[in-house]
């Protein structure tokens, strides 16, 4: 709770700073501000306290997950002064706007009642649509939102609807009231309620990005501006992964038949559709948006497969995703800069000059493709043998077949890195304070990739 | 403890020259680390030697930090391996000479291998196994597709998916098998006490096989190998060809044998005429080959089949022969690529009729180039001949017809060899030779090793044989 207030002082702050036109006090604020609202919130860990009628609860599944919530939004705000260099204006409302779609992340990992998390995903949505169209003057950028803003209130619409139908049929928007109600009624389940719960688990497909309600990722992946894209990866996804777990776990993991059919079959289509569409991509923005479909896709075997105690290895994916995925993102935004185009030629040759950079991408790349022993491997190695030890070998497959193919075009940036030709000529520029997060996130993957243990026996 | 060396060692001297801080001194500080390495390696060896029950282990409990047990154990097929690993290694990175000024990276990833092969030939724990065994790939795929020949983008990426495959092939096994133990364990010892029925065993013994043939490789999963071996420099072919291949037949060992011990003894499916197709295919092609580099790579895909051969043979002596034929083919393959080395760097050319004459101007070269040639046909007193009988001997007590399409190869193997040396040293002296130094004493040195290791097991294999007994058994 101290977190989201915490932030949201923060967000208005940065508002009325860039109101009296100040430039300079605004990162630093919210580099003090972010760290801070996160120790604030470590005061409630293993007290598991439920505010406002069990509105919001702050157990240490939501806090661990807030945290890496936190820390994505401060790298996103560490590489946003590279990224935002030509512009002259003090930009309040773009940092604003991604500060109160973290709030809105936040409240989505710890909601205790469906309305909570209505409001959770519309917070984050709504300053989502807005951020993914930020590039005024910019066709593609305004296409992006407009496609993101459709279809996403369209995925909204089911998923109240959803939640009206579990409503009516158990009288209550409580998790726990209704998790009561699912025991009671497990032998016989009323239709409404089953309907509803299959309309919210689309809703929330679709904020996940999974198949087959994945189509709105690739092209607003590619329009929205380069950061943005980096937050709506990461944060975005990891928020909508672990409202959609706590859902499913705290109220219908005893009612597994109703879902598991289905869930099993779009986390399948996502694997499948996922990486195979990511093997053709020559932008790597769009391959990015479609290795986050299969990432999706991966963590919704957790969804399936893991029961509540074994929360950590969730946790321990949503990491290694979000490490990867943003120092790539961080090297692509650099990259992009130099050259002017997101093809792939853009990386050749790039490990002559900044030999740094193409070492953290290929760190990167080689985590997400899950070689050992790197946090990637350590990741899928915990999900598939809890998945197998639950029964799902044949989901198990099917994702190592997946990742089989991802090694191919996780590979080919490396490759172009290191035994092409360069095309540009001179090292590309950055500041020393972003070339360190590169390594210290690079430094993370290794690290964690030995002892993962500790991240998964966390919560 | 020294176990623990082993393993650390490599690894902290390959991250040292990563951060570049060593500069020139990088490929000599790279050799002194193998050294040394090599001489913990033979402390080892002391002391595996001596210790009562012939196993050196090392068993961590650090579920909770690492999510794996670290489960260490070196028996004497192990034992062999790293010592083949160790002894290479040096030999490798010296023969990188100074004309060509490679990056600090190039000895960085080839220590980083080396941490990843002992891992492999020393882990007893299936996840830390695997760990090791994708580590293991990284460094050479990176070292062909950066200081590779022409064309080397689009071999590198097909090496690499033709293991990756095999490797996920083997997860998913890995993964089944442990769903069958009760209580679940990764270690080795769970798995071996697994009963499968027959029914079971074929998909894991498929699984496990893909994995393994395309290391190997083995025909019909072989294609990637000549052009890879050809285009990678030539401590990236020393490498795949002298111990990366090593860790396929390995695997054989330790999980083909035990896990599915009647589908071996049942004559392995289909795949025992299989191997043996393609050690004659490889056989007949490294005859016609007129690229010595790409004609090794042939001449290697037979051998291995042969040692594939040896371990299916479900027959003691096979088994054993085949061990030793591990080793003994790692030195001699590695010794081949030497003299391969030394003629391109004072040639310029490896097509076999542009060269001829050399022996004339270079004697000490012809001499020691003959003794590797003799002891990859095999002839008594050099270590392969030990290898190849004891597993021609296991081949005709299990299955007559194999034994005798396999000793065949033997004859073939003299023709490719033969006629090679025949074509590359003798003859008239062709405008490439017509300068053709002969060997400096450091260049000498590199084979010192080599040769000692052929006539070595050549002469005395029953040290060795003794030694493989009691594991086999």
């Amino acid at each position: 709770m101290y977190a989201i207030i915490t932030i949201s002082i923060v967000a208005i702050i940065v508002l009325f700073f860039g109101a009296i036109q100040k430039k300079a006090p605004l990162l630093p604020i919210i580099y003090v501000g972010l760290p801070l609202a996160f120790l604030l919130h470590l005061l409630e860990w293993n007290k598991n306290i439920h505010y406002y009628n069990e509105m919001y609860i702050a157990d240490n599944f939501s806090i661990a997950f807030n945290g890496v919530l936190i820390f994505t939004t401060l790298l996103v705000f560490i590489f946003a002064p590279v990224y935002y260099k030509p512009v002259n204006r003090p930009l309040e409302d773009i940092y604003a706007l991604i500060l109160f779609a973290l709030v809105g992340g936040l409240i989505m990992t710890g909601f205790g009642n469906l309305l909570m998390l209505f409001v959770g995903i519309e917070t984050l949505s709504l300053s989502l649509y807005i951020l993914a169209g930020s590039k005024k003057f910019d066709p593609n950028s305004n296409e992006a939102a407009m496609k993101y803003f459709l279809t996403g209130s369209f995925a909204s619409g089911f998923l109240l609807f959803g939640i009206a139908l579990l409503y009516g049929a158990s009288g209550s928007m409580n998790l726990e009231e209704i998790k009561q109600y699912v025991i009671l009624h497990q032998a016989n389940m009323p239709g409404m309620l089953t309907i509803g719960l299959i309309l919210v688990a689309i809703g929330m497909s679709f904020k996940i990005g999974a198949a087959p309600f994945h189509f709105w990722a690739p092209d607003v992946y590619e329009g929205s501006p380069t950061l943005i894209t980096t937050f709506m990866a990461t944060v975005g996804k990891v928020a909508a992964i672990a409202a959609f777990f706590r859902l499913m776990q705290s109220s219908f993991g005893e009612v597994e038949s109703i879902w598991k059919v289905t869930l099993t079959i779009f986390a399948i289509a996502t694997i499948l559709i996922g990486n195979l569409s990511a093997f053709y991509q020559d932008n790597v923005k769009r391959m990015f948006a479609y290795s986050g479909i299969a990432h999706a896709g991966y963590m919704l075997i957790a969804i399936i497969a893991l029961k509540q105690e074994a929360s950590g290895v969730l946790l321990l994916y949503s990491i290694s995703y979000t490490i990867a995925t943003i120092t790539a993102f961080a090297v692509l935004i650099l990259v992009r800069e130099e050259t002017g185009t997101f093809s792939i030629k853009a990386f050749n040759g790039l490990s002559k000059h900044n030999p740094t950079e193409a070492f953290a991408m290929t760190i990167a790349m080689l985590s997400l493709a899950g070689i050992p022993p790197l946090v990637g491997f350590a990741a899928k190695y915990n999900l598939f043998v809890s998945a197998i030890e639950q029964g799902n070998l044949p989901l198990v497959i099917v994702a190592i077949i997946g990742s089989m193919i991802s090694v191919y075009y996780y590979i080919r940036p490396v490759i172009a890195m290191y035994a092409n030709e360069p095309s540009a000529t001179s090292a590309i520029d950055s500041s020393s304070n972003y070339k360190k997060q590169i390594i210290l996130a690079a430094f993370l993957m290794i690290v964690l990739g030995l002892i993962p243990g500790v991240i998964v026996n966390l919560i | 403890m020294i176990i623990v060396l082993l393993l650390v060692l490599p690894l902290l001297a390959s991250l040292l020259l990563f951060t570049g801080k060593l500069g020139k001194h990088s490929r000599d500080f790279a050799l002194i680390a193998s050294l040394v390495e090599f001489a913990v390696a033979l402390v080892a060896g002391y002391a595996f030697t001596f210790a009562d029950n012939k196993i050196l282990n090392l068993s961590l409990n650090l579920k909770q930090l690492l999510d794996i047990d670290i489960i260490i154990y070196i028996d004497s097929i192990s034992l062999m391996m790293v010592m083949l690993t160790s002894l290479l290694i040096p030999i490798i990175i010296a023969s990188n000479n100074n004309r060509e000024v490679r990056n600090h990276n190039f000895y960085a990833l080839i220590l980083l291998m080396q941490m990843a092969l002992i891992g492999v030939f020393t882990a007893s724990e299936m996840i830390l196994f695997y760990i090791f065994w994708e580590l293991a790939l990284m460094p050479v795929f990176l070292i062909t597709a950066i200081w590779g020949g022409e064309d080397r983008k689009r071999i590198s990426v097909k090496f690499l998916i033709y293991t990756v495959v095999g490797s996920f092939a083997m997860l998913i096994a890995i993964l089944y098998l442990y769903t069958l133990t009760s209580p679940h364990s990764f270690s080795f010892e769970s798995f071996y006490q697994l009963k499968l029925p027959y029914s079971v065993q074929v998909p894991v013994f498929l699984a496990f096989f893909l994995a393994f043939a395309i290391k190997i490789p083995l025909f019909p999963f072989h294609s990637w190998q000549a052009e890879t071996y050809n285009v990678s420099p030539v401590q990236g072919s020393m490498f795949m060809a002298g111990i990366m291949l090593k860790m396929g037949l390995y695997g054989i060992i330790r999980f083909i044998l035990p896990i599915c011990p009647d589908v071996v003894a049942g004559g392995s499916l289909i795949f025992l005429p299989l191997i043996l197709f393609g050690v004659i295919y490889g056989a007949i092609i490294a005859i016609r080959q007129p690229k010595l580099k790409k004609m090794i790579a042939f001449v290697s895909l037979s051998h291995v089949g042969i040692i594939a051969l040896g371990l299916l043979s479900n027959n003691q002596y096979g088994i054993e022969g085949a061990i030793l034929q591990m080793f003994s083919h790692g030195v001699n393959v590695v010794g081949f690529f030497l003299c391969y080395q030394m003629i391109v760097i004072r040639t310029g050319t490896d097509i076999i009729s542009d060269l001829g004459g050399i022996a004339s101007s270079a004697p000490r070269f012809a001499t020691i180039f003959l003794i590797i040639v003799l002891a990859n046909v095999a002839l008594p007193f050099t270590n392969s001949f030990v290898g190849e009988f004891l597993i021609l001997l296991g081949l005709f007590q299990s299955n007559v017809y194999i034994g005798v399409i396999a000793g065949l190869t033997i004859i073939l193997g003299a023709v490719y060899m033969l006629k090679m040396y025949q074509q590359v040293m003798y003859g008239p002296q062709t405008i490439a030779t017509q300068k053709f130094a002969d060997l400096t004493t450091g260049e000498i040195m590199l084979f010192v090793p080599i040769i000692i290791c052929i006539f070595w097991v050549g002469i005395s294999p029953s040290f060795v044989l003794q030694l493989l007994q009691s594991a086999v058994n």
